[in-house]
């Protein structure tokens, strides 16, 4: 699965392309720029997205995250971006009180991050080419960057976890040159998230947490740690922190939003 | 407080999963109404509703899922495409009863009209629960991905 579609005439001009890593699918939507410099760098882009996979799989037992995991490397000998990962994932641990973990049954393992960390550092790359706006969707966690024509903002939906097809909302990016929308849930991968102070899935009255906010690697972050949290708290959190939004549905199709979550809909 | 409730939800959003997104890949146009119910299976048959305007490319007009059973009910959902794009979303049958019809009247008009006011949610990507490789292929993502708009 890699197709890239380019379609002239309209401007700006609109490159998209959709590939296969890291156990899902990024859909790239990249709008102005100069087209063959804008294809090249998403050739970058993408070919970054299979590196991260390559190095920070906890599925691959060679991969440099594996290894560094059982003791076989040091950090200082991994790639620079291993480093990176690791201080992101322990800021993340810190400011979310331990509810984000980069660690699970006790190994190191900060696939919570990765994730929402190379779909953004994607969509900057292609920012950085010149593109005028950038949509990267990396499994359901999307960050966009400036906007896909000069009249409209970029729009996602947010899947409604109890209605399969609808949209629970619509966020719009309009007023913001960069916006990140991350879901965490149920419902496609069954229970994956873990309490980190069991050590077992998260017991949680949420079937699905979305976070707004300006960076995707740090919404990803908070909708997993609000998810564990359960309605309630998990609420409380996200209101706490500065430029971030939530909305969070119950298994009870009880709907919690953060009080500025309303002047992001539309 | 065990865990039992959320994994049910999930069971049951994966069943559910299946058959919206049937519904929604069987995005035809809507004077074709035995491919939505076709794909629906042996739920029950899918109704059409009528079209709206011409059909295109990706075909314009509503469809309606089978409905899916969920511990609170049947849920059904009515989808309007547009220029290839699902500018609607909506439940035409939610839970009865209770403290759930008490949610589902207050909670659904209320994210329905956030979803669907402001100029048809007409959307450049969706944000949900990571899909798999697999579910990606049934999913609305994939769908705006291939109606490329």
């Amino acid at each position: 699965m890699a197709d890239t579609v380019t379609e002239p005439s309209e401007a700006p001009a609109t490159v998209r392309h959709t590939d296969e890593t890291m156990g899902t699918v990024f859909s790239l939507d990249v709008r102005g720029g100069v087209p063959a410099v804008v294809r090249a760098a998403l050739e970058e882009a993408v070919a970054g997205l299979h590196r991260v996979d390559e190095v920070f799989s906890t599925y691959r037992e060679d991969s440099q995250m594996s290894r560094l995991a059982r003791g076989e490397l040091t950090v200082g000998e991994c790639d620079p971006e291993v480093a990176e990962v690791l201080e992101l994932a322990a800021e993340a641990e810190r400011i979310s009180d331990g509810w984000f973990s980069p660690r699970y049954r006790g190994r190191l393992d900060p696939t919570g991050i990765v994730k929402g960390w190379a779909t953004e550092r994607a969509a900057r790359r292609l920012a950085e080419a010149g593109a005028t706006g950038v949509s990267v969707n990396g499994g359901g966690d999307v960050q966009l960057l400036g906007a896909p024509g000069a009249d409209r903002p970029w729009r996602v939906g947010v899947s409604d976890p109890l209605r399969p097809g609808g949209l629970a909302a619509v966020v719009s990016a309009a007023g913001a040159d960069q916006l990140a929308v991350a879901t965490s849930g149920t419902a496609e991968r069954g229970d994956h998230i873990v309490d980190p102070r069991t050590g077992r899935s998260a017991v949680t009255d949420l079937v699905a947490v979305t976070v707004v906010a300006p960076r995707l690697t740090w919404a990803d972050c908070w909708a997993t740690a609000a998810f564990a949290m359960g309605s309630r708290e998990g609420s409380r959190w996200l209101e706490s922190l500065p430029d971030v939004e939530g909305l969070l549905i119950t298994a009870g199709d009880e709907v919690r939003c953060t009080g500025g979550l309303a002047a992001r809909l539309g | 407080m065990r865990k039992s409730h959320p994994v049910r939800r999930a069971v049951l959003a994966t069943a559910a999963t299946v058959s919206g997104i049937v519904l929604l890949l069987s995005l035809k146009p809507a004077s074709d109404p035995g491919s939505a119910a076709a794909a629906g299976g042996a739920a029950p048959p899918a109704a059409a509703q009528s079209p709206q305007g011409g059909a295109q490319a990706m075909g314009d007009g509503t469809v309606t899922g089978a409905a899916a059973r969920t511990q609170y009910g049947a849920v059904q959902v009515r989808l309007t495409v547009s220029g290839g794009k699902i500018t609607r979303a909506e439940a035409v049958q939610a839970p009865k009863g209770g403290r759930s019809d008490r949610i589902t009247s207050h909670a659904v008009p209320q994210l329905n009209q956030a979803a669907v006011s402001a100029q048809s949610a007409e959307i450049d990507a969706v944000s949900g629960a990571t899909y798999t490789s697999a579910g990606y292929r049934q999913s609305l993502q994939s769908a705006l991905d291939r109606a490329g708009g």
